[in-house]
């Protein structure tokens, strides 16, 4: 074997031992570096005959291009074993928890209430609030509940020393916006309401949304069409919803509104129905331009239908075990 | 008001009952609650006779008894009740049988008499109350028939809510005339023939108040039979509607109201003196009510009176002074009619509620006083004989209700239901509710007969088309509305957004009472004056919150003792302060509440408290949903329920719009609560104002980045220092940050240092080393002269 070719044996020996990019680097110093054995080589072939330096020189390219090769292989493997180790010391335990604040969550009612808005919201309904301290003209006198009336019986009302009172229910509201912003109106007015009342299905304080909308020509057909749409969207399921007839002082014909559960039974959702034309002049609109109808709903006793809740009492307990589940 | 199906079928034809019934009534408007099957609660119960009655051998007393089933084989049974009798038709309870409440019957032997079954009381038989003696049936009861199958027994009671506009409905008849009219059948019910007099002798009657009430019918019966009981059938009647057989004429005049909705009165004649006046109260005017309690009246209250003083408040309860007693022998009957506004709300404002009020209240028909003076006359000589005088019909008609005729226009019927209902079945409708409708051009006017009090507008009418029709028939129709586009502002951040941040942050969202106890609120706010309310539903709801903390408190503390331990919670809602003039501001909103450790227990976390910086970054957070941070500002402030080094006010361009703070100690201590408990509350109109962005162009240079530690005075306030840096570095200033806060070695006491990061920018050029060096020069020397800073070296 002729010396070229030891070398060339020699140094892929060499190349193929290295550990490390750094020796890899040394041995690639040693042989094809500006010192080593290849480079020598070449420079020694000014030393031959002028006729056996063409081959020679082939030669010894030839052998550096093997050797180039073998150190370029070799360093790609080290590299990926490098990698691989840097890899393998920052693994970390994918399944342990992230860091930071975990999001508490809303309220079932504002839940509720939220989807609720939303909904009347896409067809047009603006919201409106108003005080829940009110007086008695418009929780009451406006609505066509007067004095000594029997339906103020049904309202267990919480009263200040001066006459004034914690509404009832949101229908205070319809009375402002019309007052403030006359026919046609079409809104929602959601909030918190009073009622001395406290057992196991009544809480003193609860959250309704009251719905009106007073323009030309609004039907009874209309009321259903609109309720209709609201509970099959609110539930995600169609629905089959009774009107049952009732009376509310406000509005006439009134209905109570029941919807079939799953289980075969009618719950009652709501309460709806024209506005009475009382109500209408009595908050400044004309009952023979105007019709209009208004629906009033429990937002817990919604929520209640929807989440599965069993117990009123639970929404105002504030307990973080029940609350999270709503998250 | 509950009501027997039994009963109901004496006055209607009833194709179908229970629940069918109750969902027939629930959809015309009469709301059934409950429909209960009213089986009898006993077994091998017989009408039984008692053939022969003989002393017990060993026992005084006890009896023994033949007791005849119509069989032809007499029972021997011993009985220790004192009203036995030979010939005495009553209620056996045979071997086998079974009693209310579980109790079986045997074969016994009572001191040493072998007795086969048990005579029983009403009582034992769970029928009434009265256990004086065992049960009497009318002679003609039929002997050997089950007692529960002959009495009718197996019935069914219907529990309807009525509305207050049906007051036409509160009587069986009434229930039956709706029934009818939905069914379009006949009332069958039974028609009363009036009672001939056997004397003349009246009682005499005068209306000083005839608008109050305009009619009143009376009548004197004398001589009844003491001692008499309501028969069976008339208290099983009774009972299944809810009311207690009492005495045969208080009996009669109940069954009466149930059976026609016309409130009666009986009097015990001899306890009335000269007169009967219908006048309104003198104030505070006291009587004493047929149930012993003594009230108040007031000069709104109509009250009957003889000619000594009140003896019933009209339309409500009977007087004590004058009620019937088990020795009463002569009555005077009243059925009168009462305007329905005189009534109304002056139960309830005694704290009262009666059959009779309920019934005025919602208006009586004003045709049937003279109806149930001869009914109850003929109910109450079957019971106890007596002798009756004419009817006394006492009115001012003029006063009397009237009953106008209203039109209906049929385009209105299709404009308000949304529906066109043929001509015909409208006309239908109202023969089927006993309404005369004439045609008109337009529609029909339409007379309502007299007990239909809620029956005077168009609307009422189209109301009563509607239901009958039924709503189910109604289509559904979209509406037809003018599209827009809506208002809608850039420069408020929703609530939505609000709420949504603290949830991302970690709280949990609690909905407190509006209403919480006086004393925790003094405790949070001392010298406030509260709001209270005149009726609370609890001692400690009785005051409108001034803030949701003592709310948001309470809830902290239940779930801490439901071993809840990172608490975070936040409320958006309404207090309420006083204002001016009475006047009472109700302000939206947000409030929070943290305590426990700063973050969820974590591997890698430290498992520090949360503290005043934590509740402060969050409330920051969320007063930058606006785009305005630089609007808002912090200073120390006091609170009563905050502690004094650690409570800021909330500022809003100069105005305070909140405070946030650690929990004062001992209040902490006070509500068992950690003192390192922090709360904030901040105006939902201040934090929730929006800035619309406005453009300003990026500078296209580089920025460059100064490092600055200055030693200044403990007491200095972070905002000064950056004021004053703001100040004097000029517009080229970019930001300014604190990053580090260093006390100890080298630096000396009673000061601190700070270490500032600058970063400084111009619009238009490069900054030069000079420009940057000139920049933090002026901001040394400023802060130097201004606050006594220097250098940290």
């Amino acid at each position: 074997m002729d010396t070229l070719a030891q070398l060339l044996a020699q140094a892929r020996d060499e190349v193929n031992g290295s550990a490390s990019l750094a020796v890899l680097d040394e041995v690639r110093v040693r042989y094809v570096g500006k010192k080593g054995a290849l480079t020598s080589q070449l420079k020694q072939l000014g030393q031959l005959p002028p006729e056996d330096r063409r081959a020679a020189g082939q030669r010894i390219n030839e052998v550096k291009q093997q050797l180039a090769a073998a150190l370029e292989l070799r360093k790609e493997q080290l590299e990926a074993q490098a990698l691989e180790a840097a890899l393998a010391a920052d693994t970390v335990d994918v399944t342990l928890p992230g860091r930071g604040q975990r999001p508490g969550g809303l309220h079932p009612v504002t839940r509720t209430l939220q989807r609720v808005e939303t909904l009347f919201r896409y067809a047009g309904f603006e919201v409106r609030r108003g005080p829940e301290i009110e007086d008695d003209f418009h929780n009451f006198t406006a609505l066509n509940i007067p004095d000594n009336h029997p339906a103020r019986a049904m309202h267990d009302t919480f009263y200040f020393p001066d006459g004034r009172l914690l509404r009832t229910h949101t229908s205070p509201v319809q009375i402002r916006a019309m007052l403030a912003s006359g026919a046609p109106i079409r809104l929602i007015a959601p909030g918190r309401v009073y009622r001395c009342d406290s057992d196991q299905t009544h809480t003193p304080m609860f959250h309704q949304v009251e719905g009106l909308v007073v323009d030309r020509g609004i039907s009874f057909a209309n009321l259903k069409d609109v309720l209709y749409g609201f509970v099959a969207s609110f539930f995600e399921r169609e629905v089959e919803l009774r009107f049952r007839p009732s009376y509310f002082p406000f509005t006439e014909p009134s209905a109570e509104v029941d919807v079939l559960s799953e289980s075969g039974r009618w719950l009652e959702i709501l309460g709806c129905g024209m506005v009475h034309p009382n109500v209408l002049r009595n908050a400044g609109v004309d009952p023979e331009e105007f019709t209009g109808y208004a629906f009033g709903m429990g937002v817990e006793r919604l929520a209640m239908l929807r989440y599965g809740v069993d117990d009123l009492r639970m929404f105002f307990e504030n307990d973080l075990r029940f609350l999270r589940q709503f998250a | 008001m509950k009501i027997s199906q039994s009963w109901l079928a004496d006055w209607v034809n009833l194709s179908h009952g229970g629940d069918a019934l109750a969902e027939q009534l629930t959809m015309a408007g009469l709301e059934v609650d409950a429909v209960t099957a009213l089986a009898p609660e006993f077994k091998g119960v017989v009408v039984a006779r008692i053939a022969e009655l003989a002393p017990h051998p060993d026992a005084d007393k006890l009896r023994v008894a033949q007791v005849d089933l119509g069989d032809g084989v007499f029972r021997q049974v011993v009985c220790g009740a004192p009203n036995a009798r030979a010939g005495m038709v009553s209620a056996l309870a045979t071997v086998g049988g079974e009693l209310p409440g579980g109790m079986r019957i045997r074969k016994a032997k009572l001191r040493g008499v072998a007795s086969e079954g048990m005579l029983c009381s009403a009582a034992e038989l769970g029928l009434d109350d009265d256990t004086a003696g065992i049960l009497e049936l009318p002679a003609e009861a039929p002997v050997g028939r089950d007692l529960g199958d002959w009495l009718g027994l197996d019935d069914t009671v219907i529990d309807v809510d009525l509305t207050p506009n049906r007051g036409d409905c509160f009587s069986v008849r009434g229930v039956a005339r709706e029934l009818a009219a939905l069914n379009d059948s006949a009332l069958t019910g039974p028609v009363f023939a009036g009672v001939a007099p056997r004397h003349e002798s009246v009682f005499p009657v005068s209306l000083v108040a005839p608008a109050a009430c305009a009619r009143f019918a009376g009548r004197i019966i004398r001589h009844i039979e003491p001692g008499r009981r309501s028969p069976t059938w008339l208290v099983e009647r009774l009972r299944r509607a809810g009311i207690r057989a009492i005495h045969p004429v208080v009996d009669v005049t109940n069954y009466v109201m149930l059976e026609l909705g016309q409130p009666l009165h009986g009097y015990d004649l001899s306890r009335l003196s000269g007169g009967i006046t219908v006048r309104f109260a003198t104030s505070d005017e006291p009587l004493v009510l047929l149930d012993g309690r003594e009230v108040t009246l007031a000069p709104d209250m109509l009250v009957i009176a003889d000619e000594h003083a009140p003896v019933g408040l009209a339309g409500v309860m009977g007087g004590e002074s004058t009620a019937v007693n088990e020795a009463t022998t002569d009555v005077f009957l009243e059925a009168a009619w009462f305007a329905p506004e005189v009534i109304a709300g002056r139960a309830r404002r005694l704290g009262l509620h009666t059959d009779a009020s309920v019934r005025f209240e919602r208006g009586v028909d004003f045709a049937l006083p003279e109806q149930a003076i001869e009914r109850a006359t003929t109910l109450l000589l079957e019971i106890c004989g007596g002798e009756p005088g004419p009817v006394q019909m006492v009115e001012a008609p003029e006063h009397l209700p009237r009953r106008p005729a209203v039109a209906l226009r049929a385009d209105r019927l299709q404009a308000v239901l949304g529906t066109k209902i043929d001509a015909g079945e409208v006309a239908r409708i109202f023969t089927r509710l006993g309404l005369v409708a004439e045609p008109t051009d337009e529609g029909w006017s339409v007379t309502p007969p007299s007990q239909r009090y809620d029956i005077q507008l168009e609307v009422d009418l189209i109301e009563e088309v509607a239901r009958i029709y039924g709503y189910d028939r109604i289509p559904r129709l979209a509406e037809q509305a003018r599209l827009g586009i809506r208002t809608s502002t850039e420069s408020r951040t929703p609530e939505e957004r609000a709420r949504q941040l603290l949830v991302d942050r970690g709280y949990q969202e609690a909905v407190t009472y509006s209403f919480i106890d006086e004393r925790v609120q003094a405790q949070f706010f001392p010298g406030v004056v509260p709001i209270r309310l005149a009726n609370p539903i609890a001692a400690q709801m009785n005051v409108m919150r001034r803030s949701p903390w003592p709310g948001l408190a309470a809830v902290a503390r239940d779930n801490l003792s439901r071993q809840q331990a990172r608490i975070r919670l936040f409320e958006l809602g309404t207090q309420f302060e006083q204002g001016d003039n009475d006047s009472v501001n109700e302000c939206q909103v947000i409030a929070g509440l943290a305590l426990g450790p700063a973050g969820p227990l974590h591997w890698d976390s430290s498992d520090r408290r949360v503290d005043f910086f934590d509740v402060k970054g969050d409330l920051e957070a969320l007063l930058t949903l606006g785009n305005g941070a630089e609007r808002w500002s912090f200073v120390p402030g006091e609170h009563a329920a905050l502690h004094p080094g650690q409570c800021a006010v909330v500022l809003r361009d100069g105005e305070t719009a909140g405070h946030i703070g650690a929990l004062h100690p001992r209040l902490a201590d006070a509500l068992e609560l950690p003192r390192d408990t922090f709360l904030f509350s901040v105006d939902v109109a201040g934090a929730l104002g929006s800035r619309v962005p406005a453009y300003h162009r990026v500078s296209r240079y580089p920025a460059v980045h100064r490092d600055l530690a200055v030693v200044v005075d403990e007491e200095l306030h972070a905002d000064r220092l950056l004021d004053e840096v703001r100040l004097a570095a000029g517009p080229w200033l970019q930001s300014v940050e604190i990053f580090d806060i260093y006390r100890g070695e080298r630096i000396d006491k009673g000061r601190k240092s700070i270490a500032l990061s600058l970063i400084l920018q111009a619009p238009s050029r490069t900054l030069t080393d000079a420009d940057v060096e000139g920049v933090v020069g002026s901001v040394i020397d400023r802060l130097g002269s201004e606050l006594g800073a220097r250098i940290r070296d």
